[in-house]
């Protein structure tokens, strides 16, 4: 994982992307996440608009959907992680087949959480992918 | 055609929907074949199906639903918008998950929501479809699968 910036209280913190094509998605991971560490530097609606967004603010971690119009979830998985192999991807799709599970990971996705999903069970995942 | 094993997929997703993201159970109605015109509520997500199975899945509500199960959700904008937004992830949520046993083929589209009182759901003619009735809280919604 990347080192993240150190912050004024000496603590390190982790630039957050998050990517839904869902406003309503994107602002529950927002509200629902409790990692202090992770400071959140933006949302986009689909994988182009992440793209821009990545080269604009250099997130170390990435929620991501995978139906999304214009440009889906693989394709910019691979993409970023292609720009940034440290980035931290996770996964958080309605899609429950195993297949799609896989050919995420193999893209470069760290981990998958299906919807819909407790607030526990987001902050397990993060966790896990921060370790 | 829809078989029973099939349609048993779509009210166990929807159940599950109602537990987690709404943290309160929904009682799910026997699903029964729609004659006549589409029934819909207020707001109307609808998924397109494609690949090994093609026809559209849609959730319909009514605007008081969604705006409880949006409190319940933590949310306090019940705008027009947000509840557009609503319905089509919580029809998102139901076709994606119908993945688990339908196979990566079964092949969703990103959603398009409808609203108003009559809107034109796209059918195809001659195709059957069964609505789920959902009932929550002291709301009645619906699930509509219409797949060949």
């Amino acid at each position: 994982m990347s080192n993240g910036t150190m912050n004024g209280n000496g603590k390190r913190s982790f630039k957050l992307m998050i990517v839904d094509d869902s406003n309503l998605m994107r602002r529950r991971i927002e509200r629902s996440q409790q990692f202090e560490e992770l400071q959140l530097v933006g949302t986009a609606a689909d994988g182009v608009e992440a793209l821009e967004l990545f080269k604009r603010t250099d997130p170390d971690v990435v929620t991501m959907d995978i139906t999304m119009p214009h440009m889906d979830g693989i394709e910019c998985i691979a993409r970023l992680v292609a720009m940034k192999p440290a980035i931290r991807i996770l996964v958080v799709s309605a899609l429950a087949d195993k297949a799609t599970a896989v050919e995420a990971m193999e893209r470069g996705a760290n981990g998958f959480l299906n919807k819909p999903f407790t607030d526990r069970q987001l902050n397990e995942a993060i966790a896990e992918l921060m370790r | 055609m829809l078989y029973e094993q099939e349609l048993k997929t779509f009210v166990e997703g929807t159940t599950n929907f109602f537990e987690v993201a709404a943290q309160q159970p929904a009682s799910i109605g026997s699903p029964y074949l729609m004659e006549g015109s589409p029934a819909v509520h207020e707001y109307t997500g609808v998924i397109k199906i494609s690949g090994k199975r093609e026809g559209v899945v849609y959730f319909t509500a009514p605007k008081a639903m969604l705006t409880v199960l949006l409190m319940k959700m933590q949310e306090n904008d019940f705008s027009h918008e947000t509840m557009r937004d609503l319905v089509g992830e919580v029809a998102n949520t139901i076709s994606g998950n119908a993945r688990r046993d339908f196979g990566r083929d079964f092949v969703i589209s990103v959603p398009s929501v409808l609203s108003g009182e009559k809107p034109e759901i796209p059918q195809k003619p001659g195709q059957r479809s069964f609505i789920i009735p959902i009932n929550w809280r002291s709301h009645s919604a619906k699930l509509v699968v219409s797949l060949a």
